[in-house]
């Protein structure tokens, strides 16, 4: 039986369509602003949209992601956090992470950024302080991952928009999810 | 053209799509609708009574007169054709068909998801797609 192909990030990456990175980032900054005004600059809710909006898009964007880079099933949390942070990344950011910080039992583990293209030239000012400006990024991890059967809870916890020195977003698996088959109705 | 249908089931079950693209005798709506629940209940109980470890589902089926192909995405959703038999090249017609959903279909904003397909694009790609392989 062949060995099965992790695709690496680069691979994946050139064939993909390109927009303006600065699109982008205008683009998620109107989004950011529109609902802080939305919501009358509270924050809070704000951050819990931003999630909501980035779960939306993972459980379709996994489908496109699986069918571009052809990956193989991951064996366990690992490898997923693995593909997520040098594949998945790469393919859809154009920057990949490193995977950090896992703990004993390998369900928890840290995603590194240096780099982010959706907060270039952001400037957070004071009156938002609390705002996790990358958490759609948090959304998209669990609305991907639970389409593969694995529920995860995605938090921001190093924001260089805050004054840390890097992005780090800690990804929690809470449970594999097995598949439900309708075969028994008497249960 | 050798490729005779194209289902899309969903991971409850349930046919999301159903195009045929030859002349053959069409299934009515109920029909097809009871097609897609029994093979996707086939092929999840295939996965469970494989005698080994790791088993996908049905890939393959061949009679005498035509050959089902099957693709199931990591997220549940399964596209099958059925086809000429000794047809060649449908599994990476299947996998072209997965990238043609992921992209006319999961980036429309108005699609909900698991709901029947009803995207132009769709068809359009997919009969080009099709056409491409005879």
């Amino acid at each position: 039986m062949p060995p099965a192909r992790i695709p690496t990030g680069p691979v994946t990456f050139s064939p993909v369509e390109k927009i303006n990175a600065e699109l982008f980032t205008l683009t998620y900054g109107s989004i950011v602003r529109q609902l802080l005004i939305d919501y009358e600059d509270n924050v809070e809710s704000v951050n819990v949209q931003l999630e909501k909006m980035g779960y939306n898009i993972g459980v379709r964007l996994i489908d496109e992601f699986l069918a571009k880079s052809s990956c193989s099933r991951c064996n366990d949390f690992r490898e997923t956090a693995d593909v997520i942070a040098k594949v998945g990344l790469k393919m859809f950011l154009g920057v990949s992470a490193s995977v950090t910080n896992w703990n004993a039992e390998g369900t928890e583990c840290s995603l590194v950024m240096e780099d982010n293209p959706m907060v270039d030239f952001v400037e957070l000012p004071e009156q938002y302080k609390n705002l996790s400006y990358c958490n759609m990024l948090c959304g998209v991890f669990r609305g991907a991952l639970e389409m593969v059967n694995m529920k995860v809870e995605s938090t921001c916890v190093r924001d260089m928009l805050r004054g840390h020195d890097a992005y780090e977003f800690r990804l929690r698996l809470l449970e594999v999810l097995q598949d439900e088959y309708p075969f028994k109705d008497d249960e | 053209m050798s490729i005779f249908s194209l289902y899309i089931v969903n991971k409850s079950g349930g046919l999301i799509f159903q195009k045929d693209f030859a002349d053959i005798a069409r299934l009515n709506t109920n029909d097809a609708l009871m097609q897609a629940s029994i093979w996707h209940s086939l092929h999840a109980i295939s996965s469970q009574i494989s005698p080994l470890n790791g088993c996908t589902g049905i890939e393959m089926l061949e009679t005498s007169t035509f050959s089902l192909h099957c693709f199931q995405a990591l997220t549940g959703t399964k596209f099958f054709v059925t086809c000429a038999p000794r047809t060649t090249g449908v599994e990476s017609l299947l996998r072209t068909i997965y990238e043609m959903y992921s992209d006319y279909v999961l980036k429309n904003p108005f699609y909900e998801m698991e709901m029947p397909i009803r995207c132009a694009a769709f068809d359009l790609q997919l009969v080009v797609a099709i056409k491409g392989m005879a």
